[in-house]
Protein backbone atom coordinates (compact mmCIF):
# COMPACT_ATOMS: atom_id res chain seq x y z
CA UNK A 1 0.00 0.00 0.00
CA UNK A 2 1.87 2.97 -1.25
CA UNK A 3 1.46 6.57 0.18
CA UNK A 4 1.05 7.51 -3.63
CA UNK A 5 -2.25 4.97 -3.41
CA UNK A 6 -3.41 6.31 -0.21
CA UNK A 7 -2.95 9.90 -1.14
CA UNK A 8 -5.23 8.96 -4.83
CA UNK A 9 -8.35 7.31 -2.83
CA UNK A 10 -8.21 10.12 -0.08
CA UNK A 11 -8.82 12.42 -2.97
CA UNK A 12 -11.49 10.50 -4.23
CA UNK A 13 -12.87 10.94 -0.90
CA UNK A 14 -13.09 14.12 -0.99
CA UNK A 15 -14.54 14.54 -4.19
CA UNK A 16 -17.53 12.70 -3.49
CA UNK A 17 -18.18 14.39 0.13
CA UNK A 18 -18.05 17.74 -2.16
CA UNK A 19 -20.25 15.57 -5.00
CA UNK A 20 -22.88 14.86 -1.53
CA UNK A 21 -22.58 18.37 -0.29
CA UNK A 22 -23.65 19.47 -3.68
CA UNK A 23 -26.64 17.47 -3.82
CA UNK A 24 -27.42 18.27 -0.60
CA UNK A 25 -27.33 21.64 -1.58
CA UNK A 26 -29.24 21.20 -4.91
CA UNK A 27 -31.99 19.08 -3.08
CA UNK A 28 -33.42 22.17 -1.45
CA UNK A 29 -33.82 23.96 -5.06
CA UNK A 30 -34.72 21.24 -7.38
CA UNK A 31 -38.25 20.56 -6.01
CA UNK A 32 -41.26 22.60 -7.42
CA UNK A 33 -42.40 25.72 -5.94
CA UNK A 34 -40.46 27.85 -3.28
CA UNK A 35 -38.60 25.66 -0.80
CA UNK A 36 -39.53 27.95 2.45
CA UNK A 37 -42.98 27.62 1.55
CA UNK A 38 -42.64 23.72 1.02
CA UNK A 39 -41.00 23.64 4.77
CA UNK A 40 -43.71 25.97 6.44
CA UNK A 41 -46.84 24.18 4.58
CA UNK A 42 -48.43 21.10 6.34
CA UNK A 43 -51.22 19.50 4.72
CA UNK A 44 -52.21 21.63 2.30
CA UNK A 45 -52.41 24.82 3.92
CA UNK A 46 -50.61 27.72 2.93
CA UNK A 47 -48.24 29.49 5.33
CA UNK A 48 -48.12 32.77 6.39
CA UNK A 49 -46.23 35.39 3.95
CA UNK A 50 -44.45 36.82 7.23
CA UNK A 51 -43.02 33.52 8.17
CA UNK A 52 -42.04 32.87 4.24
CA UNK A 53 -40.29 35.65 4.04
CA UNK A 54 -38.56 35.46 7.20
CA UNK A 55 -37.67 31.54 6.70
CA UNK A 56 -36.25 32.44 2.97
CA UNK A 57 -33.78 35.42 4.83
CA UNK A 58 -32.73 32.34 7.65
CA UNK A 59 -31.95 29.94 4.84
CA UNK A 60 -30.31 32.93 2.33
CA UNK A 61 -32.66 32.00 -0.13
CA UNK A 62 -33.24 35.68 -1.41
CA UNK A 63 -29.65 35.93 -2.41
CA UNK A 64 -28.39 34.45 -6.22
CA UNK A 65 -28.12 30.71 -6.34
CA UNK A 66 -24.10 30.68 -6.55
CA UNK A 67 -23.69 33.31 -3.64
CA UNK A 68 -26.07 30.92 -1.59
CA UNK A 69 -23.70 27.57 -2.78
CA UNK A 70 -20.62 29.94 -1.99
CA UNK A 71 -21.75 30.44 1.42
CA UNK A 72 -22.69 26.71 1.62
CA UNK A 73 -19.55 25.41 0.98
CA UNK A 74 -17.88 27.88 2.59
CA UNK A 75 -19.81 26.98 5.71
CA UNK A 76 -19.04 23.37 5.37
CA UNK A 77 -15.34 24.28 5.20
CA UNK A 78 -15.53 26.24 8.31
CA UNK A 79 -17.11 23.60 10.02
CA UNK A 80 -20.07 25.57 10.60
CA UNK A 81 -23.22 23.64 10.09
CA UNK A 82 -25.71 26.11 10.91
CA UNK A 83 -28.49 26.36 13.63
CA UNK A 84 -31.39 24.63 13.97
CA UNK A 85 -34.42 26.38 12.78
CA UNK A 86 -36.51 25.13 15.87
CA UNK A 87 -34.53 26.41 19.08
CA UNK A 88 -31.35 28.00 16.65
CA UNK A 89 -28.93 25.25 18.75
CA UNK A 90 -25.73 24.74 16.62
CA UNK A 91 -26.20 21.37 14.03
CA UNK A 92 -22.48 20.89 15.14
CA UNK A 93 -22.89 20.40 18.76
CA UNK A 94 -25.64 18.58 18.05
CA UNK A 95 -23.52 16.35 16.30
CA UNK A 96 -21.01 15.71 18.25
CA UNK A 97 -22.80 15.17 21.19
CA UNK A 98 -24.59 12.20 19.27
CA UNK A 99 -22.26 11.22 17.05
CA UNK A 100 -20.14 8.79 19.30
CA UNK A 101 -23.32 7.09 20.44
CA UNK A 102 -23.94 6.29 16.88
CA UNK A 103 -20.35 4.88 16.42
CA UNK A 104 -20.43 3.29 19.18
CA UNK A 105 -23.74 1.16 18.36
CA UNK A 106 -22.48 0.69 14.91
CA UNK A 107 -18.92 -0.81 16.05
CA UNK A 108 -20.42 -2.64 18.55
CA UNK A 109 -22.98 -4.21 16.09
CA UNK A 110 -19.92 -4.91 13.66
CA UNK A 111 -18.07 -6.76 16.07
CA UNK A 112 -20.67 -8.86 16.97
CA UNK A 113 -21.69 -9.38 13.66
CA UNK A 114 -17.77 -10.41 12.52
CA UNK A 115 -17.57 -12.97 15.32
CA UNK A 116 -19.99 -14.50 14.63
CA UNK A 117 -20.71 -14.82 10.95
CA UNK A 118 -17.08 -15.30 9.74
CA UNK A 119 -16.46 -18.79 12.31
CA UNK A 120 -19.99 -19.80 11.40
CA UNK A 121 -19.00 -19.27 8.12
CA UNK A 122 -15.61 -21.15 8.32
CA UNK A 123 -17.40 -23.90 9.98
CA UNK A 124 -20.31 -24.24 7.72
CA UNK A 125 -17.93 -24.60 4.71
CA UNK A 126 -16.10 -27.28 6.21
CA UNK A 127 -19.14 -29.21 6.78
CA UNK A 128 -20.99 -28.20 3.81
CA UNK A 129 -23.80 -30.47 3.08
CA UNK A 130 -23.93 -31.10 6.78
CA UNK A 131 -26.24 -30.61 9.42
CA UNK A 132 -25.01 -27.34 10.41
CA UNK A 133 -24.41 -25.72 7.39
CA UNK A 134 -27.82 -26.50 6.67
CA UNK A 135 -29.16 -25.24 9.62
CA UNK A 136 -26.91 -21.77 9.62
CA UNK A 137 -27.69 -21.51 5.62
CA UNK A 138 -31.98 -21.92 6.69
CA UNK A 139 -31.06 -19.15 9.25
CA UNK A 140 -29.64 -17.05 7.26
CA UNK A 141 -32.27 -17.06 4.94
CA UNK A 142 -34.39 -15.68 7.24
CA UNK A 143 -32.01 -13.51 9.47
CA UNK A 144 -31.65 -11.51 5.41
CA UNK A 145 -35.69 -11.29 5.11
CA UNK A 146 -36.49 -10.17 8.76
CA UNK A 147 -35.87 -6.30 8.46
CA UNK A 148 -33.95 -4.72 10.90
CA UNK A 149 -36.80 -2.86 12.97
CA UNK A 150 -38.92 -6.25 13.00
CA UNK A 151 -35.66 -7.88 15.26
CA UNK A 152 -35.50 -5.13 17.16
CA UNK A 153 -39.39 -4.83 18.15
CA UNK A 154 -39.12 -8.83 18.56
CA UNK A 155 -36.46 -8.71 20.75
CA UNK A 156 -37.71 -5.80 22.94
CA UNK A 157 -41.12 -8.29 22.90
CA UNK A 158 -39.21 -11.32 23.99
CA UNK A 159 -36.38 -10.41 26.41
CA UNK A 160 -37.89 -6.87 28.26
CA UNK A 161 -41.63 -7.68 27.86
CA UNK A 162 -41.77 -11.39 28.20
CA UNK A 163 -38.54 -12.77 29.63
CA UNK A 164 -37.75 -9.55 31.23
CA UNK A 165 -33.95 -10.15 31.44
CA UNK A 166 -32.94 -7.10 29.45
CA UNK A 167 -34.38 -3.46 29.30
CA UNK A 168 -36.23 -2.62 27.05
CA UNK A 169 -34.27 0.36 25.58
CA UNK A 170 -32.63 3.87 26.84
CA UNK A 171 -29.16 5.08 27.68
CA UNK A 172 -26.78 5.26 30.57
CA UNK A 173 -22.96 7.14 29.85
CA UNK A 174 -20.29 4.32 30.35
CA UNK A 175 -19.02 7.12 32.88
CA UNK A 176 -21.80 6.95 35.05
CA UNK A 177 -22.94 2.83 35.17
CA UNK A 178 -20.27 0.79 32.72
CA UNK A 179 -22.47 -2.30 33.59
CA UNK A 180 -25.74 -0.69 32.54
CA UNK A 181 -24.38 0.66 29.75
CA UNK A 182 -23.29 -2.24 28.51
CA UNK A 183 -26.91 -4.19 28.92
CA UNK A 184 -28.19 -1.44 27.29
CA UNK A 185 -25.90 -1.77 24.29
CA UNK A 186 -26.40 -5.26 24.16
CA UNK A 187 -30.10 -5.61 22.20
CA UNK A 188 -29.47 -2.82 20.04
CA UNK A 189 -26.40 -3.85 19.28
CA UNK A 190 -27.30 -7.62 18.29
CA UNK A 191 -30.29 -5.52 15.96
CA UNK A 192 -27.65 -3.95 14.30
CA UNK A 193 -25.22 -7.29 13.63
CA UNK A 194 -28.08 -9.53 12.56
CA UNK A 195 -28.03 -8.51 8.71
CA UNK A 196 -24.26 -8.61 8.49
CA UNK A 197 -23.71 -11.49 10.17
CA UNK A 198 -26.04 -13.19 7.81
CA UNK A 199 -24.38 -11.33 4.63
CA UNK A 200 -20.94 -12.39 6.27
CA UNK A 201 -21.80 -16.18 6.97
CA UNK A 202 -22.59 -16.36 3.34
CA UNK A 203 -19.83 -14.75 1.79
CA UNK A 204 -17.40 -16.01 4.25
CA UNK A 205 -19.00 -19.85 2.98
CA UNK A 206 -18.47 -19.22 -0.50
CA UNK A 207 -14.83 -17.89 -0.48
CA UNK A 208 -14.20 -20.85 1.88
CA UNK A 209 -15.17 -23.10 -0.72
CA UNK A 210 -13.48 -21.14 -3.24
CA UNK A 211 -10.30 -21.08 -1.68
CA UNK A 212 -10.38 -24.56 -0.66
CA UNK A 213 -10.49 -26.10 -4.09
CA UNK A 214 -7.22 -24.42 -4.53
CA UNK A 215 -3.89 -25.78 -5.49
CA UNK A 216 -1.84 -24.71 -2.83
CA UNK A 217 -4.97 -25.96 -0.45
CA UNK A 218 -3.08 -29.32 -2.22
CA UNK A 219 0.11 -28.65 -1.97
CA UNK A 220 0.00 -27.24 1.67
CA UNK A 221 -2.05 -30.88 2.53
CA UNK A 222 0.92 -32.34 0.62
CA UNK A 223 3.65 -31.29 2.29
CA UNK A 224 2.35 -32.68 5.82
CA UNK A 225 0.98 -29.17 7.21
CA UNK A 226 -1.97 -30.32 9.85
CA UNK A 227 -5.40 -28.93 8.94
CA UNK A 228 -5.50 -26.18 11.62
CA UNK A 229 -2.94 -25.25 9.49
CA UNK A 230 -4.02 -25.16 6.13
CA UNK A 231 -7.40 -24.18 6.68
CA UNK A 232 -5.98 -21.05 9.09
CA UNK A 233 -3.29 -19.72 7.63
CA UNK A 234 -3.75 -20.83 4.25
CA UNK A 235 -7.52 -20.48 2.99
CA UNK A 236 -8.50 -18.09 5.68
CA UNK A 237 -6.38 -15.78 4.74
CA UNK A 238 -7.01 -16.06 1.00
CA UNK A 239 -11.02 -16.25 2.13
CA UNK A 240 -11.08 -13.04 3.64
CA UNK A 241 -10.50 -11.03 0.74
CA UNK A 242 -13.99 -11.38 -0.59
CA UNK A 243 -15.48 -10.61 2.86
CA UNK A 244 -14.17 -7.70 3.51
CA UNK A 245 -15.12 -6.43 0.54
CA UNK A 246 -18.61 -7.41 1.26
CA UNK A 247 -18.03 -5.40 4.97
CA UNK A 248 -17.79 -2.55 2.40
CA UNK A 249 -20.78 -3.29 0.29
CA UNK A 250 -23.06 -3.44 3.48
CA UNK A 251 -21.74 -0.28 5.51
CA UNK A 252 -24.50 1.87 3.58
CA UNK A 253 -27.43 -0.93 5.09
CA UNK A 254 -25.61 -0.88 8.61
CA UNK A 255 -25.84 3.15 8.95
CA UNK A 256 -29.15 3.18 7.76
CA UNK A 257 -30.13 0.54 9.85
CA UNK A 258 -28.46 2.84 12.62
CA UNK A 259 -31.50 5.12 12.10
CA UNK A 260 -34.08 2.41 12.89
CA UNK A 261 -32.65 0.58 15.64
CA UNK A 262 -31.55 3.91 17.89
CA UNK A 263 -35.84 4.58 17.45
CA UNK A 264 -36.93 1.29 18.66
CA UNK A 265 -33.84 1.26 21.72
CA UNK A 266 -34.20 4.92 22.27
CA UNK A 267 -30.79 4.96 21.95
CA UNK A 268 -29.72 8.60 21.70
CA UNK A 269 -27.42 8.95 18.85
CA UNK A 270 -28.24 10.91 15.66
CA UNK A 271 -31.51 9.42 14.87
CA UNK A 272 -33.25 10.95 17.53
CA UNK A 273 -32.27 14.96 16.61
CA UNK A 274 -32.69 13.70 12.35
CA UNK A 275 -36.04 12.46 12.85
CA UNK A 276 -37.08 15.23 15.34
CA UNK A 277 -35.96 17.28 12.46
CA UNK A 278 -37.49 15.33 9.44
CA UNK A 279 -40.91 15.95 11.37
CA UNK A 280 -40.23 19.16 12.08
CA UNK A 281 -39.40 20.12 8.95
CA UNK A 282 -35.47 21.35 10.52
CA UNK A 283 -33.80 21.45 7.40
CA UNK A 284 -30.33 22.81 8.42
CA UNK A 285 -30.44 20.20 10.79
CA UNK A 286 -31.15 17.29 8.79
CA UNK A 287 -28.69 18.49 6.14
CA UNK A 288 -25.97 18.28 8.85
CA UNK A 289 -26.71 14.98 10.02
CA UNK A 290 -27.37 13.22 6.40
CA UNK A 291 -24.01 15.22 5.05
CA UNK A 292 -22.30 13.96 8.69
CA UNK A 293 -23.61 10.44 8.25
CA UNK A 294 -22.90 10.10 4.49
CA UNK A 295 -19.39 11.37 4.38
CA UNK A 296 -19.31 8.33 7.26
CA UNK A 297 -20.15 5.88 5.25
CA UNK A 298 -17.42 7.58 2.47
CA UNK A 299 -14.65 7.37 5.04
CA UNK A 300 -15.62 3.70 6.73
CA UNK A 301 -16.00 2.70 3.03
CA UNK A 302 -11.96 4.02 2.36
CA UNK A 303 -11.05 2.33 5.97
CA UNK A 304 -12.67 -1.18 4.28
CA UNK A 305 -10.69 -0.27 1.20
CA UNK A 306 -7.15 0.31 3.11
CA UNK A 307 -8.17 -3.40 5.49
CA UNK A 308 -8.77 -4.51 1.48
CA UNK A 309 -5.36 -3.58 0.30
CA UNK A 310 -3.07 -4.50 3.45
CA UNK A 311 -4.89 -8.22 3.53
CA UNK A 312 -4.42 -8.19 -0.76
CA UNK A 313 -1.33 -6.33 -1.53
CA UNK A 314 -2.92 -7.17 -5.48
CA UNK A 315 -5.80 -4.38 -5.00
CA UNK A 316 -3.38 -1.33 -4.25
CA UNK A 317 -1.61 -2.04 -7.32
CA UNK A 318 -4.70 -2.42 -9.84
CA UNK B 1 -37.29 -24.26 -11.90
CA UNK B 2 -37.90 -26.36 -9.21
CA UNK B 3 -36.98 -23.53 -6.48
CA UNK B 4 -39.29 -21.05 -8.04
CA UNK B 5 -42.44 -23.30 -7.47
CA UNK B 6 -43.24 -22.44 -3.70
CA UNK B 7 -41.81 -18.62 -3.15
CA UNK B 8 -43.45 -17.50 -6.61
CA UNK B 9 -46.96 -19.41 -5.35
CA UNK B 10 -46.31 -17.80 -2.30
CA UNK B 11 -45.76 -14.17 -3.91
CA UNK B 12 -48.50 -14.63 -6.19
CA UNK B 13 -50.93 -15.61 -3.28
CA UNK B 14 -50.29 -11.87 -1.92
CA UNK B 15 -49.69 -10.38 -4.57
CA UNK B 16 -53.66 -11.53 -5.38
CA UNK B 17 -54.43 -10.60 -2.13
CA UNK B 18 -53.49 -7.42 -2.37
CA UNK B 19 -55.46 -6.58 -5.56
CA UNK B 20 -58.39 -8.36 -4.79
CA UNK B 21 -58.77 -6.42 -1.48
CA UNK B 22 -62.01 -4.68 -2.08
CA UNK B 23 -63.63 -7.65 -3.57
CA UNK B 24 -63.16 -9.74 -0.28
CA UNK B 25 -66.00 -9.02 2.82
CA UNK B 26 -63.58 -7.61 4.76
CA UNK B 27 -64.18 -4.91 7.54
CA UNK B 28 -63.40 -1.44 6.98
CA UNK B 29 -59.64 -1.30 7.37
CA UNK B 30 -59.76 2.61 8.83
CA UNK B 31 -63.21 2.56 10.75
CA UNK B 32 -62.70 2.89 14.39
CA UNK B 33 -65.02 1.04 17.18
CA UNK B 34 -63.68 2.02 20.66
CA UNK B 35 -65.51 0.17 22.30
CA UNK B 36 -63.81 -3.00 21.01
CA UNK B 37 -59.65 -1.72 21.15
CA UNK B 38 -57.70 -4.09 21.44
CA UNK B 39 -60.14 -7.17 21.57
CA UNK B 40 -59.27 -10.87 21.17
CA UNK B 41 -60.65 -12.96 18.23
CA UNK B 42 -63.63 -12.36 17.92
CA UNK B 43 -66.72 -13.10 15.22
CA UNK B 44 -65.94 -11.33 11.86
CA UNK B 45 -62.80 -10.28 13.41
CA UNK B 46 -60.15 -14.00 13.16
CA UNK B 47 -57.31 -11.50 14.50
CA UNK B 48 -58.97 -9.32 17.24
CA UNK B 49 -59.05 -5.44 16.90
CA UNK B 50 -55.95 -3.03 17.45
CA UNK B 51 -55.73 0.10 19.68
CA UNK B 52 -58.26 2.26 17.76
CA UNK B 53 -60.76 -1.08 17.86
CA UNK B 54 -60.12 -1.32 13.82
CA UNK B 55 -59.99 -5.24 12.73
CA UNK B 56 -56.45 -6.61 12.29
CA UNK B 57 -56.91 -9.09 9.79
CA UNK B 58 -58.44 -6.57 7.42
CA UNK B 59 -55.73 -3.92 7.65
CA UNK B 60 -52.96 -6.77 7.31
CA UNK B 61 -54.56 -7.71 3.29
CA UNK B 62 -55.15 -3.39 3.09
CA UNK B 63 -51.55 -3.22 4.23
CA UNK B 64 -50.26 -5.79 1.87
CA UNK B 65 -51.67 -3.62 -1.06
CA UNK B 66 -50.39 -0.49 0.24
CA UNK B 67 -46.85 -1.67 0.40
CA UNK B 68 -46.91 -3.84 -2.50
CA UNK B 69 -48.18 -0.85 -4.68
CA UNK B 70 -45.92 1.28 -3.44
CA UNK B 71 -43.02 -1.24 -4.07
CA UNK B 72 -44.11 -2.47 -7.89
CA UNK B 73 -44.74 1.53 -8.83
CA UNK B 74 -41.10 2.53 -7.59
CA UNK B 75 -39.84 -0.45 -8.96
CA UNK B 76 -41.50 0.37 -12.45
CA UNK B 77 -40.55 3.80 -12.20
CA UNK B 78 -37.16 3.09 -11.92
CA UNK B 79 -36.86 0.38 -14.22
CA UNK B 80 -38.39 2.53 -16.82
CA UNK B 81 -35.86 5.27 -16.55
CA UNK B 82 -33.12 3.18 -15.58
CA UNK B 83 -32.99 1.23 -18.47
CA UNK B 84 -33.52 3.82 -20.68
CA UNK B 85 -30.64 5.39 -19.47
CA UNK B 86 -28.98 2.32 -19.33
CA UNK B 87 -29.89 1.39 -23.33
CA UNK B 88 -28.38 5.39 -23.99
CA UNK B 89 -25.24 4.72 -22.24
CA UNK B 90 -24.90 1.26 -23.63
CA UNK B 91 -25.70 2.03 -27.08
CA UNK B 92 -24.61 6.04 -27.51
CA UNK B 93 -20.89 7.27 -27.49
CA UNK B 94 -19.34 10.40 -25.56
CA UNK B 95 -20.57 12.03 -22.52
CA UNK B 96 -23.97 12.01 -22.66
CA UNK B 97 -23.82 8.28 -22.56
CA UNK B 98 -21.26 8.33 -20.22
CA UNK B 99 -23.12 10.48 -18.09
CA UNK B 100 -26.25 9.16 -18.45
CA UNK B 101 -25.29 6.13 -16.65
CA UNK B 102 -22.36 7.72 -14.19
CA UNK B 103 -24.83 10.29 -13.13
CA UNK B 104 -26.70 7.68 -11.11
CA UNK B 105 -24.02 6.46 -9.21
CA UNK B 106 -24.18 9.94 -7.46
CA UNK B 107 -27.04 8.12 -5.30
CA UNK B 108 -25.10 5.65 -4.06
CA UNK B 109 -22.82 8.12 -2.52
CA UNK B 110 -25.95 8.05 0.36
CA UNK B 111 -27.16 5.85 2.57
CA UNK B 112 -30.50 4.80 1.00
CA UNK B 113 -32.48 5.46 4.16
CA UNK B 114 -31.24 8.94 5.00
CA UNK B 115 -31.03 10.14 1.18
CA UNK B 116 -35.21 9.21 1.72
CA UNK B 117 -35.20 11.36 4.78
CA UNK B 118 -33.73 14.14 3.13
CA UNK B 119 -36.52 13.97 0.56
CA UNK B 120 -39.44 13.68 3.02
CA UNK B 121 -38.37 16.66 4.79
CA UNK B 122 -38.98 18.48 2.12
CA UNK B 123 -42.01 16.80 0.43
CA UNK B 124 -43.58 15.85 3.73
CA UNK B 125 -44.48 12.51 4.06
CA UNK B 126 -46.78 9.93 1.78
CA UNK B 127 -47.17 7.10 -0.76
CA UNK B 128 -46.25 9.93 -3.31
CA UNK B 129 -42.95 10.97 -1.88
CA UNK B 130 -42.29 6.68 -1.08
CA UNK B 131 -42.36 5.82 -4.56
CA UNK B 132 -40.70 9.31 -5.83
CA UNK B 133 -37.69 7.97 -3.56
CA UNK B 134 -37.69 4.65 -4.12
CA UNK B 135 -37.26 4.71 -7.47
CA UNK B 136 -34.70 7.31 -6.93
CA UNK B 137 -33.03 4.90 -5.42
CA UNK B 138 -33.73 1.90 -7.42
CA UNK B 139 -32.47 3.71 -10.73
CA UNK B 140 -28.51 3.19 -10.53
CA UNK B 141 -29.35 -0.66 -10.27
CA UNK B 142 -30.76 -0.75 -13.58
CA UNK B 143 -29.19 1.44 -15.53
CA UNK B 144 -25.72 -0.03 -14.32
CA UNK B 145 -27.20 -3.63 -15.02
CA UNK B 146 -28.42 -2.55 -18.67
CA UNK B 147 -25.60 -0.72 -19.62
CA UNK B 148 -23.39 -3.70 -18.56
CA UNK B 149 -25.81 -6.13 -20.93
CA UNK B 150 -25.96 -3.78 -23.92
CA UNK B 151 -21.83 -3.20 -23.68
CA UNK B 152 -21.99 -7.52 -23.90
CA UNK B 153 -24.87 -7.67 -26.44
CA UNK B 154 -24.35 -5.03 -28.92
CA UNK B 155 -21.34 -6.44 -30.71
CA UNK B 156 -22.64 -10.07 -30.97
CA UNK B 157 -23.78 -11.23 -34.82
CA UNK B 158 -27.20 -11.48 -34.34
CA UNK B 159 -27.23 -7.48 -33.99
CA UNK B 160 -24.97 -7.08 -36.72
CA UNK B 161 -26.78 -9.40 -38.83
CA UNK B 162 -29.93 -7.20 -38.01
CA UNK B 163 -28.17 -3.81 -38.46
CA UNK B 164 -27.22 -5.32 -42.30
CA UNK B 165 -30.81 -6.15 -43.06
CA UNK B 166 -31.29 -2.13 -42.46
CA UNK B 167 -33.08 -1.97 -39.04
CA UNK B 168 -32.99 1.70 -37.91
CA UNK B 169 -31.79 1.95 -34.00
CA UNK B 170 -34.76 2.20 -31.90
CA UNK B 171 -35.65 -0.91 -33.47
CA UNK B 172 -32.31 -2.71 -32.82
CA UNK B 173 -32.31 -1.64 -29.24
CA UNK B 174 -36.19 -1.94 -28.37
CA UNK B 175 -36.30 -5.69 -30.78
CA UNK B 176 -32.99 -7.12 -31.14
CA UNK B 177 -31.15 -5.95 -27.73
CA UNK B 178 -33.87 -5.69 -25.08
CA UNK B 179 -35.30 -9.06 -25.69
CA UNK B 180 -32.26 -10.37 -25.14
CA UNK B 181 -31.24 -9.08 -22.09
CA UNK B 182 -35.05 -9.28 -20.07
CA UNK B 183 -33.40 -11.58 -17.91
CA UNK B 184 -31.31 -9.99 -16.17
CA UNK B 185 -33.35 -6.68 -15.67
CA UNK B 186 -36.09 -9.19 -14.61
CA UNK B 187 -33.91 -10.17 -11.74
CA UNK B 188 -33.13 -6.78 -10.95
CA UNK B 189 -36.69 -5.65 -10.79
CA UNK B 190 -37.65 -8.19 -8.40
CA UNK B 191 -34.60 -7.07 -6.05
CA UNK B 192 -35.88 -3.66 -6.18
CA UNK B 193 -39.24 -4.85 -5.10
CA UNK B 194 -38.13 -6.58 -2.33
CA UNK B 195 -36.03 -4.20 -1.20
CA UNK B 196 -38.21 -1.70 -1.98
CA UNK B 197 -41.14 -3.05 0.94
CA UNK B 198 -38.16 -3.44 3.41
CA UNK B 199 -37.54 0.18 3.15
CA UNK B 200 -41.26 1.56 2.55
CA UNK B 201 -42.04 -0.45 5.33
CA UNK B 202 -39.57 0.99 7.86
CA UNK B 203 -40.05 4.81 6.64
CA UNK B 204 -44.12 4.16 7.32
CA UNK B 205 -42.31 2.17 10.86
CA UNK B 206 -40.98 5.69 11.99
CA UNK B 207 -44.21 7.45 10.57
CA UNK B 208 -42.36 9.35 7.49
CA UNK B 209 -43.86 6.97 5.17
CA UNK B 210 -47.82 6.01 4.32
CA UNK B 211 -49.71 8.42 6.26
CA UNK B 212 -52.21 7.15 8.94
CA UNK B 213 -55.15 5.79 9.01
CA UNK B 214 -53.76 4.25 5.91
CA UNK B 215 -52.94 0.68 6.68
CA UNK B 216 -49.12 -0.40 6.14
CA UNK B 217 -47.49 -3.06 8.06
CA UNK B 218 -45.04 -0.72 8.95
CA UNK B 219 -47.37 1.74 10.68
CA UNK B 220 -48.77 -1.32 12.48
CA UNK B 221 -45.99 -2.80 13.83
CA UNK B 222 -45.68 0.83 14.98
CA UNK B 223 -48.92 1.39 16.78
CA UNK B 224 -48.61 -2.36 18.43
CA UNK B 225 -45.37 -1.39 19.74
CA UNK B 226 -47.15 1.45 22.22
CA UNK B 227 -49.46 -1.59 23.64
CA UNK B 228 -46.93 -3.90 23.54
CA UNK B 229 -47.74 -5.00 27.09
CA UNK B 230 -51.56 -5.32 26.78
CA UNK B 231 -51.41 -7.41 23.60
CA UNK B 232 -48.56 -8.72 21.76
CA UNK B 233 -50.18 -10.58 19.25
CA UNK B 234 -51.03 -7.21 17.41
CA UNK B 235 -47.02 -6.83 17.07
CA UNK B 236 -46.63 -10.26 15.46
CA UNK B 237 -48.89 -10.46 13.01
CA UNK B 238 -47.65 -7.70 10.84
CA UNK B 239 -43.79 -8.85 11.92
CA UNK B 240 -44.49 -11.86 10.37
CA UNK B 241 -46.47 -11.07 7.37
CA UNK B 242 -43.89 -8.60 6.25
CA UNK B 243 -40.82 -11.26 7.10
CA UNK B 244 -42.70 -14.43 5.30
CA UNK B 245 -43.34 -11.53 2.23
CA UNK B 246 -39.51 -10.47 2.22
CA UNK B 247 -38.41 -14.15 2.42
CA UNK B 248 -40.46 -15.58 -0.24
CA UNK B 249 -39.61 -12.49 -2.19
CA UNK B 250 -35.68 -13.12 -1.89
CA UNK B 251 -36.01 -16.93 -2.83
CA UNK B 252 -37.80 -16.05 -5.83
CA UNK B 253 -35.21 -13.18 -6.88
CA UNK B 254 -32.63 -16.19 -5.92
CA UNK B 255 -34.32 -18.52 -8.06
CA UNK B 256 -35.00 -16.68 -11.07
CA UNK B 257 -31.44 -15.38 -10.43
CA UNK B 258 -30.46 -19.13 -11.22
CA UNK B 259 -32.89 -19.19 -14.18
CA UNK B 260 -32.51 -16.12 -16.27
CA UNK B 261 -29.05 -14.98 -15.15
CA UNK B 262 -26.85 -17.78 -16.04
CA UNK B 263 -23.22 -16.46 -15.52
CA UNK B 264 -24.18 -15.44 -11.75
CA UNK B 265 -25.87 -18.81 -10.51
CA UNK B 266 -24.47 -20.83 -8.05
CA UNK B 267 -22.97 -18.16 -6.24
Amino acid sequence: MSAAWLARKLATVIGLAWLVATIVFLALHMVPGDPAELLLSTGGISPDPASVAELREKLGLDRPILVQYGTFLGNLLRRDLGTSLVDDYPVLSEIALRLPRTLELIAAGTVIAILVGVPAGVYAALDRGGRFDRFASGVTALLLAVPVFVVGTLLVLLFAQTLRIMPAGGFVAFSQDPAQHLKLLTLPAIAIAKGLAAVLFRMTRAAMLDALANDYVRTARAKGLGPNRVIFVHVLRNALNPVVTVLGLQMGTLLGGTVLVEYVFNWPGMSTPLLRAVEGRDYPMVVGIVLTISVLFLLLNLLVEVVHAWLDPRVAHS
Amino acid sequence: MKRLWLPGAFVALIVLAALCAPLFPLADPVRQDVANRLAGPMAGSWLGRDEFGRDVFSRLIWGARTSLGVAFASAMVAGLVGVTLGLIGGWGKGAAAFLSVRSMDVVLCFPPILLALLVVTLLGPGAGTLILVLSVLYLPGFARVTHAEVLSVKGRDYVEAARALGARPSYLLLRTVLPNIAGPILVQLSLAVAAAVVLESGLSFLGLGVVPPAPSWGLMIRGARATMEQAPLLLVWPCAALTLTILAMNLLCDGLRDTLDPRTAGR
